[in-house]
């Protein structure tokens, strides 16, 4: 079970409010589209989400638990750019999140359990579409490989979260509606609820099972940090849900 | 007319037009030379190539007549030894305090001022300092190599880690990553070859605190022995020390770099083969 329930929430920095009055509940395995103009604040409450800032007012709950107010494996996170370890292979970026997990003091794995860590990460990395680049760096990658090595390496801890932000902005057409089906079938096997913030309303329409407007409902035209931006639309796409959902059945 | 930005020199060129200003040097040197040896044999301000070599067969292939050690090779293995002591200490304080300063916040309030201020303290006017509290011998000069690359190499490390992308650290963090394994698996990997770049950097200044403390008080060691044969206006050992000092330099400079491209092939990953 992974349900988000945000109430009541207000963030600010010093000159600016960002985002004012949001309230929202989602339940478990939705696959939430965030769209809005830019500079709304759909990334701040990504990051809200990750724990990575904190709100000024109301709070975020996680399966009604207060969310932990630091980045942890419950929440998986893929960003536009820099999502991966340039200092490591492919396979090596996805074992990290298992090295983290089993070895405390050196981070690392050895013998029986770094093989069996690499045959995990293997099978990941084949899933996505990577199987054959295992022994790649990043830097040797298309900025499509590298988002599916980010999207591999997140779910490795299997988060209840997963977090995405603008992850195919950069992306060519082609490439991004490989992604769109690949993100599809990973979020239905893992059952997991997402978040994915986008500019291209097409994309939050074509994934999401709810997208999620953010626009300021005021604007003083004197002052444009008084007010920030709220939900303004919240569209749960029922029927596309329905459809899913019994096509996961069906598997 | 092609531009001459887009002229490229080929193999054989890039030698050439590389030795060019080495072979400019020699010839006018050796030209300077024998002319001033034309107007006085005795001359010692330009010794011939042949008196260089004379000499460094003294001081490099005779056992000195008072001690009967191989002075130059003395003089070398003690000015190494500090150098590369003192750059071993400061690299090991840099690693520890820049990543530190660059990754914790509390660290970096605590000591960034105080680094920051004492990285504009000239060492050279704390040698005195260090003389009368570590002594004339190995110490001060160890310390002074110490006092002069550690804020350098601390405030660039720190720097470098700072600017590493937050996305990595947080990213890090939902891998379910503690500090202390963000140090080690995230942090320390790619600043190493980073830190290894700052030392190429600081070799100069090393080698020039280290041979002015021992040029003031040392009894062995290539700045020493520089200084001590002044006296006799002895170019002809001088220059080859220079030369021998500028060499070691160098191949230690190639070293790290080496050390770099062997260890870390991440660095140059996706970079083409240039
Ligand atoms: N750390 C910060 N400090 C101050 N203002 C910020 C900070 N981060 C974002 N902002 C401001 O918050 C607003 C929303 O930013 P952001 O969430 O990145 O927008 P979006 O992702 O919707 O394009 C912007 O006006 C931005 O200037
Ligand atoms: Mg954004």
């Amino acid at each position: 079970m992974s349900n988000v329930s945000v109430r009541g929430l207000w963030m600010e920095y010093p000159n600016q409010v960002v985002l004012e009055r949001v309230d929202l509940e989602i339940p478990s395995g939705e696959f939430c589209a965030l769209v809005g103009p830019s500079g709304c604040g759909k990334t701040t409450f990504l990051r809200l989400l990750l724990g990575e800032e904190r709100p000024t007012r109301g709070g975020i709950f996680l399966d009604d638990q207060p969310l932990v107010a630091e980045p942890g494996p419950d929440r998986g996170v893929v960003f536009q750019r820099y999502s991966v370890f340039p200092h490591l292979t492919a396979l090596e970026n996805v074992i990290l999140g298992r090295e983290f997990e089993g070895s405390r003091f050196l981070g690392r794995l050895f013998g029986a359990r770094r093989r069996a860590a690499l045959a995990e990460a293997a099978a990941v990395l084949e899933a996505v579409g990577l199987g054959a680049h295992t022994h790649k760096y990043p830097a040797e990658m298309s900025g499509g490989m590298q988002q599916r090595l980010a999207i591999a390496q997140a779910l490795i801890r299997k988060p209840k979260l997963l977090l995405l932000d603008e992850p195919f902005g950069a992306l060519d057409a082609g490439t991004k509606v490989q992604m769109y089906e690949l993100l599809l079938r990973l979020w239905a096997e893992e059952r997991m609820t997402v978040f994915m913030v986008t500019h291209d309303l097409k994309e939050g329409f074509t994934l999401g099972t709810r997208v999620l407007a953010f626009d300021k409902v005021r604007v003083d035209p004197t002052d444009p940090g008084a007010y920030g931006a709220t939900i303004t639309y919240n569209l749960p796409l029922t029927e596309k849900k329905a459809v899913r959902e019994r096509l996961v059945a069906a598997d | 007319m092609r531009r001459i930005i887009n002229r490229r020199p080929g193999r054989g060129g890039i030698l050439f037009w590389g030795a060019l200003p080495f072979l400019a040097v020699a010839m006018g040197y050796a030209a300077a030379s024998a002319l001033r040896l034309a107007d006085n044999p005795n001359d010692k301000l330009l010794p011939p190539l042949s008196a260089m070599i004379a000499a460094v067969q003294r001081v490099a292939f005779t056992p000195d007549a008072r001690t009967g050690d191989y002075l130059m090779w003395v003089d070398t293995a003690a000015s190494l030894h500090r150098l590369g002591l003192g750059l071993g200490v400061a690299t090991a304080l840099a690693l520890v305090i820049g990543i530190g300063m660059g990754l914790v916040p509390y660290v970096r309030a605590g000591l960034s001022p105080f680094v920051a201020i004492l990285s504009m303290v000239p060492p050279m006017a704390v040698l005195p300092v260090l003389f009368i509290v570590f002594g004339l011998d190995e110490l001060s000069k160890v310390v002074l190599v110490v006092v002069g690359v550690t804020p350098f190499l601390i405030r660039d490390l720190a720097m470098r880690t700072a600017e590493m992308p937050r996305e990595q650290l947080i990213k890090a963090q939902t891998l379910g990553a503690s500090t202390w394994q963000i140090v080690l698996r995230v942090v320390l990997p790619q600043m190493l070859p980073r830190l290894v770049d700052a030392l190429r950097l600081s070799l100069g200044p090393a080698w020039l605190f280290l041979i002015s403390a021992e040029a003031i008080a040392a009894t062995e060691g290539l700045g020493y022995r520089i200084f001590l044969v002044r006296r006799y206006m002895a170019m002809d050992v001088i220059l080859p020390y220079v030369a021998w000092i500028t060499l070691l330099a160098f191949v230690s400079d190639y070293l790290l770099r080496l050390f770099n491209a062997r260890c870390f092939p991440w660095l140059r990953a996706g970079k083409g083969s240039s």
